[in-house]
């Protein structure tokens, strides 16, 4: 973590105003790509999974704050100097919690939430089809 | 005055929504016919009073009466017409006052045109609507109201949120919320309904237009708000699966399984007491949303009262609704047989399908949506954001959109699929052709994308299926307004899919004079000037945009900065320039100025993309919304009522 990027979140930790963070010129990668378009695409992709996390539900590659921008540098300058996407992930998830990622992992706390639609489509298909084979036998006397 | 005036029209309407409720309640209870007459005159009234109220707070924007705490806070004596007039509903109370009205016009709407369904459920339906209208009067006069004077009147209001002045908002929320309450009718036509114990195909037929005009709006709402983002946000996306937007596409979604349950029950007298749940679970998903949006449990644009009271309020008034519909569905469940049986493969089969995969995607959204909130209530930080979705959602869309080819093409009842199959190979070959096209020339395409052009290929041909081998003249209006509608959504999925999978993007660091490609695009930053807006300043780039056939397109991309009224902070927005093409659509933004080695800072940052048949997303959600406007036209027949009206009078005047 660069000294730029631990003084912003220390600015964010303490809710400074937002101009406080506006003096600082944005880092270089902020609005800048990568030269090489399958590394910039590489970022990109990983940058739309992570949270700008000062801002209203945006990832970091839709987003004009501060730190969003800071993110962006961070991210590809990390993909210039040859990381893969997950190892970065790994890094920021390290420090910022499962809150900076949009894709939650699976694990204890998140069971019900990867399970959950599957869980329905079951049950709810029991259901109907249960309904289908009754209904082939006495058809129209079901009729109410 | 006009504010007292407003507060007392308020209160009268809510004793009128009371007068609905009592004398309909006792007249179900065995009282006499008078009470019943009683009820129909009270709900129109009730609605023409409530309009007058919304009326007369207008008003009170248009005349920046700064002494009412509700303009003083959100409007400004500087700010154009259009927006003094939008910027009633840009705030907490205008919002709730917008959505009673319509749920007491729609109250009165039905008093006025439901002659099909019987007396005693007409009146069970229009109590029920007076109990919901008279909750939300309630939480209005008690906890919101907006025509509260101040003390002492400030100088001049605090003008309203930038991001929200912008002709969106004009047509956004009521839209939205037409919508939203529209499906209030759909509730109470249930819990009506459930209380006669009068659930058949009557029923579903008046319930139809309403679910239908209901669903156009939340459609069109969707859209607008879609493309809004879109423009506005200054980044280009088009959907954010934000908290904000799900609960939005929550009602969609149960109107959508809505409409299409109910045509079973209206046609085959099927699926009785699975429309009656849909229909509670519609409004009841309104209400959720309302209230996680309202409550402050969210921060968005859309959160403009933080207060824990009001969250209460709504959070009790929805468990007596909800609760209390679920309460009357159960105790009458028994008594509610399913109806008429079916196969399979039918047409009522692929509806159940439909319906399935549509409430699982409702519930799988709702999920993505509460659960950081829980999570974190029980100290679990956790993001649920796009990955989620497409991951899961994406899959179901997809097999929903597949069923969508099946469905139409069945008979009733029972079908052995031979015209299904007869009409197939047609569609299979375009998904096929577009299939290998894109994996052959299309360069690395990801999956999602890949199999939604697929499938949106398949369905574009398939929708149209149903009309193969018909005399079109004759063809009724709700097939015409069926095939416009799956049409659509090939069309949206189409623009989402190429959207992702091509998109081009440049973000540079532009001096006056540079070039910079994008696409198909060779774009030139020409400099940029500073101008005046009525409440705001604005630095415009001028960008001169040529295509490699010597098209020369000026973009005009602006950064606004809204002065901080009344000890406000200032607050800056990016009016992005957008270039629309037969292709897609060239997006430029003008960001901040940069500042080089040497410092001086005449370059600016300036992001440009290529967004391929992005309007097609809109176009899909349009053409969604008049299929769906077709559909209701023929549904509603206007056309027989006004011929039997007519015949009727010429009969009578002829008559000795």
């Amino acid at each position: 973590m660069t000294p730029r990027l631990l003084l912003l979140c220390l600015l964010g930790a303490l809710a400074l105003p937002l101009a406080a963070q506006d003096r600082l010129p944005p880092a270089p990668y902020a609005y800048q790509q990568l030269k090489d378009p399958a590394q910039e695409a590489r970022a990109k992709a990983l940058m739309e999974e992570l949270r700008c996390l000062v801002c209203q539900g945006q990832s970091i590659a839709d987003s004009d704050a501060p730190l969003a921008g800071d993110m962006r540098h961070e991210v590809r300058s990390k993909i210039a100097a040859g990381e893969s996407p997950g190892e970065i992930k790994a890094w920021l998830v390290a420090r910022y919690g499962n809150w900076v990622s949009y894709d939650p992992p699976f694990d204890g706390a998140t069971a019900l939430l990867w399970l959950g639609p599957l869980l329905f489509l079951a049950l709810g298909g029991w259901l109907a089809f249960g309904r289908f084979r009754r209904g082939a036998n006495d058809d129209e006397e079901g009729a109410a | 005055m006009i504010a007292e005036l407003g507060l007392a029209l308020l209160w009268i309407a809510a004793a009128l929504a009371c007068l609905s409720l009592v004398a309909g309640t006792l007249f179900l209870r065995g009282g006499s016919k008078d009470l019943a007459a009683l009820v129909r005159p009270a709900s129109v009234a009730q609605g023409v009073l409530t309009a007058a109220a919304f009326g007369l707070l207008i008003a009170l924007f248009v005349r920046s009466d700064m002494s009412v705490e509700l303009v003083a806070r959100n409007s400004n004596s500087l700010k154009p017409m259009i927006f003094k007039v939008a910027g009633t509903w840009g705030n907490h109370e205008g919002s709730m006052l917008l959505w009673l009205m319509i749920l007491s016009l729609s109250g009165g709407l039905i008093a006025i045109f439901e002659k099909r369904l019987r007396e005693d459920t007409l009146v069970a339906t229009l109590a029920a609507q007076a109990a919901l209208s008279l909750g939300f009067f309630a939480f209005l006069l008690f906890s919101s109201n907006p025509f509260k004077r101040l003390p002492v009147a400030p100088p001049d209001g605090q003008g309203l949120n930038p991001l929200l002045q912008d002709i969106g908002l004009a047509f956004h929320p009521p839209t939205l919320y037409v919508g939203y309450v529209g499906l209030s009718v759909a509730f109470s036509f249930a819990v009506g309904a459930l209380i006669t114990r009068e659930i058949g195909p009557a029923f579903a037929r008046a319930m139809r237009p309403w679910v239908l005009g209901s669903w156009i709006f939340l459609t069109l709402g969707i859209t607008a708000g879609s493309y809004w983002a879109y423009y506005e946000l200054g980044w280009g996306g088009w959907w954010f699966w934000d908290p904000v937007e799900n609960v939005s596409l929550i009602p969609w979604l149960a109107g959508a399984a809505l409409l299409h349950s109910v045509a079973v029950t209206a046609t085959r007298n099927a699926l009785r007491a699975w429309t009656v749940m849909l229909a509670v679970i519609g409004f009841s998903m309104s209400m959720v949303g309302t209230f996680i949006v309202r409550s402050g449990l969210l921060t968005s644009v859309h959160s403009f009262a933080v207060d824990p009271e009001r969250g209460t309020f709504l959070l009790a008034l929805m468990a007596i609704y909800i609760g209390g519909a679920l309460m009357l569905f159960a105790l009458r469940a028994g008594a509610v047989a399913e109806g008429k049986k079916f196969a399979l493969l039918s047409r009522e089969g692929s509806l159940v399908i439909n319906n399935l995969l549509l409430t699982t995607i409702l519930a799988l959204v709702l999920l993505g949506t509460l659960y950081p909130i829980v999570a974190e209530a029980m100290g679990e930080k956790i993001s649920v954001g796009p990955p989620y979705y497409n991951k899961v959602a994406g899959p179901l869309a997809l097999i929903l959109c597949l069923v969508m080819v099946a469905g139409p093409l069945l008979g009733w009842r029972k079908d052995d699929g031979k015209r299904l199959w007869s009409r197939l190979p047609l569609a299979i070959f375009a998904g096929a052709v577009v299939l290998f096209g894109l994996v052959l020339f299309g360069g690395k395409v990801g999956i999602l994308p890949l199999l939604g052009m697929t499938v949106a290929g398949v369905v574009a041909v398939a929708s149209l299926a149903p009309l193969w081998g018909r005399n079109l003249r004759r063809t009724p209006l709700p097939t015409w307004g069926m095939v416009t509608a799956h049409f659509g959504v090939a069309v949206c999925l189409a623009g989402m899919g190429a959207e992702s999978a091509f998109i081009k993007e440049r973000l540079v660091a532009a001096a006056p004079g540079d070039v910079v490609k994008v696409g198909d695009f060779a774009v030139k930053f020409v400099g940029v000037k500073p101008i005046a807006g009525p409440n705001y300043t604005a630095i415009e780039g001028t960008l001169v945009a040529t295509t490699s056939s010597g098209g020369s397109f000026t973009m005009r991309p602006e950064a606004r900065t809204f002065p901080g009224l009344m000890g406000t902070a200032p607050t800056e927005t990016n009016e992005a320039a957008l270039l629309t093409r037969p292709g897609g659509q060239l997006y430029a933004v003008l960001g901040q100025p940069v500042t080089s080695d040497d410092g001086s800072a005449d370059r600016y940052q300036i992001r440009l993309w290529w967004k391929p048949l992005v309007w097609w997303i809109w176009l899909g959600g349009a053409l969604i919304a008049i299929g769906a406007a077709l559909s209701l036209l023929g549904r509603a027949q206007l056309l027989n009522i006004w011929r039997a009206r007519r015949s009727r009078k010429s009969q009578e005047r002829f008559a000795p």
